[in-house]
């Protein structure tokens, strides 16, 4: 069994944004960059699918430039068997990412794809989605419980919609798509690290795989949303009341 | 000329009050550019909701009602939108910011070979084309951005735009006939794990009582946030790190990556105010916090902030406003 989990190169969660002062991208010189939180969840859910089931070959795969070999590297460290980087200057958008995805699918032919719900960088939560939909297979968004079931050829998922946990089962190939809660993704131990090294990481360009990194979005502009300004601190419970009531008129 | 379809989303047939604000985004860009919208209703048994949706101004209401379509898969349900859209040369698709538009609207956007845009939170006209402003970052960051092709596929967050104000003629409603042995089935709908709440939902409440890791357990919450929620009619929501914990239900967790919300009145009690927390309410008119720790973040964005132990000040704030 083949698991394909596809990583993105994003700031570290916990760093600040600053955008370029034209506008025109984020400021990217001294940020820290990591795996997508979302992707290290897939991740770690295909590794323990692995410890589970027995054998399974785990790649990893990441659209951009040199610098997301690092990401590879770290979900090699983690696990993974070997990566692939397709390499590109552009900045494809989720549809753009999900043809190129699609194109390592047909070349890989895993028997499913786990992969982050969204980004933290863009926010788009699309991709997963586009990349079942292009590939013709199943998809279940925002997994929280994963288990395969009918010899790794169906999969039982509980999934986290806004009206609650829904159970669905679906046939496989599919794409799923990881919530915060499906694991814990465990630290990356410097055993890991080395072995790492050795591991295989293949670069393909989309060229090479016959699609295009072309986007339909073009962003024009960046900029800060206004912010808002901190109110009062009021001393007690009478005084928050008499403001909701009398100032603010929300109660 | 904009061909606008507006996928209308309900919960067992009762109108999610975001498809309004779906239908107030597709008339902006009407008044804007020209244009006519129509809805797109998907599910079975779905006379009353398709009835609640005539007198919002659009040209028809679609129904593509079909026991197939019973639960909303997204393989069943985009396969029905793209054949939608094409039959009826629509241009622009728009559904509201939710777990069910993330679902299905990429899914259809790619089968149509769509570019898409989420969390939209404003739209003008720009010579011929439309250019869209939208939220990533953890809110963080405002994209002014533009669609290449000939479909154009958008999520809207309900808070930015207003419903159209109610009409006196009726759009009249049509069937879409729907091919259900040629819809795809890979998923399969086994339960749902719905809590039945007499509280109103968070993205459609006036008021939000939302709970933070100060809160020890899930009866203390109940007690402090669900108290003060059922005295004021409003809704519950909690930080992503009750939920992580158990103490509290996904469909709760107001954020990043849970519901973004915008009422008029938001209590954060004990939360200290994490950026993908704040991402998820920071467009509320007014923020009330209740913390501890005077240094907590949240209340860096409260309009009213006071330091407090939630379970001492919460008690007292019920009992006052019983007054």
């Amino acid at each position: 069994m083949k698991i394909l989990v596809p990583l993105k190169r994003v700031p570290d969660p916990d760093t600040k944004i600053r955008l370029k002062a034209d506008g025109s991208g984020i400021e990217t010189d001294g940020v820290k960059f990591a795996v997508n939180p979302f992707d290290s969840i897939a991740l770690e859910e295909a590794l323990r699918q692995r410890e589970k089931t027995g054998a399974a070959e785990i790649v990893v795969v990441t659209i951009g430039g040199e610098e997301c070999a690092e990401q590879l590297r770290t979900g090699l460290a983690m696990g993974a068997d070997r990566a692939i980087l397709v390499k590109t200057t552009a900045n494809p958008d989720s549809l753009a990412v999900a043809k190129v995805l699609a194109a390592v699918c047909r070349k890989e032919q895993p028997a499913f794809v786990i992969m982050g719900k969204q980004a933290i960088d863009d926010d788009s939560n699309q991709a997963g989605q586009m990349l079942a939909a292009l590939l013709g297979l199943g998809q279940i968004t925002f997994v929280s419980k994963l288990e395969l079931t009918d010899g790794n050829r169906r999969a039982r998922c509980s999934r986290e919609t806004d009206a609650g946990i829904e159970n669905l089962t679906i046939s496989l190939p599919a794409v799923l798509t990881a919530d915060l809660r499906l694991n814990e993704p465990r630290y990356v131990s410097l055993p890991g690290i080395m072995k790492a090294k050795k591991k295989p990481l293949e670069e393909l360009t989309p060229e090479s795989l016959g699609v295009s990194a072309a986007s339909r979005t073009r962003v024009l502009k960046l900029e800060r949303p206004a912010g808002r300004k901190a109110g009062v601190r009021v001393k007690t419970v009478d005084e928050l009341i008499a403001k909701l009531r009398h100032e603010a008129k929300v109660l | 000329m904009n061909r606008i379809l507006v996928i209308a989303e309900h919960d067992q047939g009762h109108l999610k009050l975001a498809t309004f604000a779906a239908a107030g985004f597709a008339q902006k860009v009407c008044a804007a550019a020209g244009g006519t919208f129509d809805f797109l209703l998907l599910g079975s048994g779905l006379a009353a909701a398709a009835e609640g949706l005539r007198r919002s101004g659009a040209a028809a209401v679609l129904v593509a009602d079909s026991t197939e379509l019973t639960q909303p898969l997204a393989d069943r349900c985009a396969q029905v939108i793209a054949d939608t859209v094409r039959a009826r040369a629509a241009t622009l698709v728009v559904a509201a910011t939710s777990t069910f538009s993330k679902d299905i609207l990429p899914r259809a956007a790619a089968l149509l070979d769509a570019g898409m845009l989420s969390d939209v939170i404003d739209v003008r006209r720009e010579g011929d084309d439309l250019t869209f402003r939208r939220v990533m970052f953890a809110g963080n960051v405002i994209a002014t951005v533009q669609l290449d092709g000939p479909i154009k596929c958008v999520a809207v967050r309900s808070a930015a735009f207003a419903a159209p104000a109610a009409t006196e003629a009726l759009s009249p409603v049509e069937a879409v006939a729907v091919d259900a042995a040629a819809l795809p089935k890979f998923a399969e709908f086994i339960s749902r794990e719905t809590k039945v709440s007499a509280r109103p939902d968070a993205t459609e409440a006036r008021i939000i009582v939302s709970g933070g890791r100060a809160l020890k357990n899930a009866a203390d919450f109940e007690r402090l946030v669900g108290g003060l929620a059922d005295q004021l009619g409003a809704a519950v929501g909690s930080s992503r790190a009750l939920v992580d914990s158990g103490i509290t239900p996904n469909s709760l967790q107001i954020g990043q990556t849970g519901k973004v919300v915008a009422p008029d009145l938001y209590f954060a009690l004990g939360i200290s105010g994490a950026i993908q927390h704040m991402a998820g309410m920071k467009d509320t008119k007014v923020i009330a916090a209740i913390n501890k720790d005077p240094d907590a973040p949240i209340f860096e964005i409260a309009d009213y902030g006071l330091v407090a132990d939630v379970y001492e000040a919460v008690p007292e704030l019920m009992q006052k406003l019983k007054t």
